[in-house]
């Protein structure tokens, strides 16, 4: 399955015309000064001027180096990540990419501005400006994840954002490849639209918003093996090429990739990061790098090193209690990160925001089976505890209700509390954590003074 | 007065239920359980047929096009229009409420044919989508029936008018509601048809009990610590988050809509 061409950076990095050149100075300059005054990574402000003195500047910074992008509702973060590490230490090439979170133009104008014009860049992109983003950084690699219900207020319909998503991959360069996940349907009728297409069977925990076929709105019907098909059109689960085989670490889980002659191979996955889902994201990352062409085994070396992803899956020390750091928004990241808990009655605290990024509306607090919950000690956390608490009290789930973040940790009774936060609710909790951490509370471990994910 | 188990139908969560839907069920299950009444919650999928004899049925928001695919099921063996005429009761949320009106917006954008079970007609907003939080002062009465100020969010794009003997939930203090900000919801018999959602009994056990005083008679009271916890901090912080940064200007746009008689906003 590998595609003709150089690996690495394409040879001589394209100059950059004067404005773009005067575009990526003002923008890092400025990101520098958002820095020095303590205004966080600068890379909004940044790319916001990158994009205003040159608005084309996107394309500018994109032309002359490999773009492979990864989109999807869940685990892009965890995913551009593993795809990152893996692409620097297969490539031997020091890698872009955008690691804060900040996935819309701005975010992807800063990081690309931030690298040098030659790197190769690996850029996370918001599902709904992947259309939008396709056209000026003509990516080799498109990572289609998955499709669910986000920010409810935002995104009303999911089925919307499938059919921009079909009509980027439409778009896309000649040559260029799709990784897509087959399992999803979603995401299988978008990808569809693609001229290259790795299928992965990456597996699917949350199913309600692909019950309804993307072609033709008849039920579409899921079997045993993951197998899946519409009862309309006829719509069907592409065979993967590349698909996850075996449970939980060691030489029992295993990516699994078709060759060219039909011939498969297997390759051990051992992640320090938990869940099924990230194997998963593990098999995406490792089949875009084989489609391009890439030895296996350094991708899987890196990916089984990383540890955390921008604070995701840390450890962290505050107060005498170890917290393990879950990123949970949606009902389906919930439905991943059930498997990742410690086993009951290990204590868990539960953190809801409701700001833009996370959308206004928490009714999908309903679509989550807090019912799993039953027979630990519970914490209700986060600016909306009140509403997550009507819910744990309708689940039958005993729980305390306690605003503020650092003050849940200690309430939830343990030496090693497990903390699942919404996105905003997060980046609070990080951040109240780093700070305690350098007031000289013991040890907030992990969590260096740069920022999550700021070691690299 | 001894009851059989109650059941609760969830209609078709795969195509309406986008809002947490499923947690109206939840909630009147529940308060069911905790009154010492059985009850059960029937999840029904758009493959099997649904039962006509359920005592409650929960109808839930959804997209375009599993809207419509919900309201041909529902239209094909009429087992919706037999529950009612055999006295059942409805809660119909979004969506749900556009599908049991006499017609609402397919797919095509064109006027597609409801369930009839509500008196009232929708059709497309003529701009954006109303989004939001959504506070309703009940009508006379329906507080005289014990219902409180309603809280709830709201995020629709259609528009609905009410044809006579349809009478609405009450008056828009916040929000859009069915169409310019002046009414919301449509209630007509047993069929109680809104755009909150939230889910909306979650935040208002009071609807909860009228809809289950319904079927089951007097009910005795419960321990609503929680729920009534999360109204009074809704209806206290949600008018603010509805319009954020431009609060008066966008309250006063409001309130020249409702004067004006006509939508500004979807
Ligand atoms: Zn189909």
């Amino acid at each position: 399955m590998a595609v003709a061409g150089a690996q690495g950076a394409r040879p001589g990095g394209a100059r950059l015309p004067a404005r773009a050149r005067l575009a990526v100075t003002a923008g890092n300059g400025l990101a520098h000064l958002s820095r020095l005054v303590g205004l966080g990574s600068g890379s909004v402000v940044g790319g916001h001027l990158v994009l205003a003195v040159d608005p084309s500047a996107l394309s500018h910074l994109a032309r002359g180096r490999r773009v492979m992008v990864v989109s999807g509702t869940n685990g892009k973060t965890t995913t551009t990540r593993l795809l990152a590490g893996a692409l620097e230490a297969a490539g031997g090439t020091e890698v872009v990419t955008n690691l804060q979170g900040a996935n819309l133009s701005t975010g992807v104008a800063a990081a690309l501005a931030a690298g040098r014009p030659d790197l190769p860049a690996v850029l996370e992109v918001d599902e709904m400006w992947l259309d939008r983003l396709v056209g000026d950084l003509r990516p080799e690699v498109v990572v289609l994840l998955n499709l669910s219900r986000d920010q409810l207020d935002r995104n009303n319909e999911v089925r919307h954002v499938a059919q921009r998503w079909r009509q980027a991959c439409q778009a896309l360069a000649p040559g260029a490849v799709v990784v897509a996940n087959a399992d999803d349907p979603l995401v299988a009728w978008a990808a569809m639209g693609a001229g290259r297409v790795v299928w992965v069977g990456a597996g699917l925990g949350w199913r309600n918003d692909a019950a309804g076929c993307p072609a033709c709105g008849a039920s579409v019907a899921f079997g045993e093996d993951g197998h899946w098909a519409c009862g309309g059109c006829g719509l069907s689960r592409p065979l993967p090429e590349v698909r996850v085989e075996g449970e939980g670490r060691g030489v029992a889980a295993g990516v699994v990739v078709r060759g060219p002659d039909g011939a498969d191979s297997r390759h051990p996955l051992e992640l320090e990061l938990p869940g099924r889902c990230n194997r998963a994201n593990a098999a995406v990352a490792l089949a875009a790098l084989v489609a391009c062409g890439y030895d296996p085994g350094p991708a899987l070396g890196a990916m089984a090193r990383v540890r955390e992803v921008a604070g995701r899956y840390a450890r962290v020390e505050h107060a005498g209690v170890t917290a393990r750091l879950l990123l949970a928004k949606n009902p389906a990241g919930w439905a991943e990160v059930f498997d990742m808990l410690a086993p009951a009655p290990g204590p868990v605290v539960v953190a809801v925001n409701a700001r833009t990024a996370d959308g206004h509306d928490p009714s999908w607090l309903w679509d989550v089976e807090f019912e799993r919950l039953a027979g630990r000690p519970v914490v209700a956390s986060g600016e909306r505890y009140l509403d997550l608490s009507v819910r744990l009290h309708y689940a039958g789930v005993g729980h305390q209700g306690v605003e503020g973040l650092s003050a849940a940790l200690s309430a939830a009774g343990g030496q090693v509390v497990d903390v699942v936060a919404n996105y905003t609710a997060f980046h609070q909790l990080l951040a109240e954590l780093r700070r305690a951490g350098e007031a000289g509370a013991p040890g907030a471990g992990g969590l260096g003074a740069g920022g999550p994910g700021a070691g690299r | 007065m001894t009851v059989s188990c109650v059941s609760v139908a969830l209609v078709y969560p795969e195509l309406l239920g986008t809002y947490g839907d499923g947690g109206n069920a939840t909630v009147l299950a529940q308060r069911l359980r905790w009154r010492g009444h059985p009850a059960e919650v029937v999840v029904v999928g758009p493959g099997g047929p649904l039962p006509a004899t359920c005592d409650i049925y929960v109808v839930g928001g959804g997209e375009d096009l599993p809207q419509s695919l919900a309201a041909r099921r529902l239209l094909e063996a009429a087992p919706l229009h037999r529950a009612v005429d055999a006295g059942a009761v409805v809660l119909a949320v979004c969506a749900g409420l556009q599908v049991l009106g006499e017609s609402f917006v397919g797919p095509d954008g064109k006027p597609s044919t409801g369930l009839g079970l509500l008196g009232c007609v929708t059709t497309r907003g003529r701009g954006r989508r109303a989004v939001g939080e959504l506070v309703v002062e009940p009508s006379a009465r329906w507080s005289a029936q014990g219902l409180t100020t309603c809280s709830g969010f709201e995020n629709h794009g259609g528009v609905t008018e009410l044809l006579p003997g349809t009478e609405p939930v009450g008056t828009v203090r916040v929000g859009l509601g069915n169409k310019d900000g002046s009414v919301e919801g449509a209630v007509k018999g047993r069929v109680w048809g809104t755009y909150m959602h939230g889910p909306v009994l979650a935040r208002n056990p009071a609807l909860a009990d009228l809809l289950l005083s319904w079927v089951v008679g007097e009910l005795a009271p419960l321990d609503d610590t929680l729920p009534l916890a999360l109204r009074q901090e809704r209806l206290r912080n949600g008018p603010a988050e509805r319009y954020p940064g431009r609060g008066r200007a966008r309250a006063g746009l409001d309130l020249l809509a409702r004067v004006a008689g006509r939508g500004w906003g979807r």
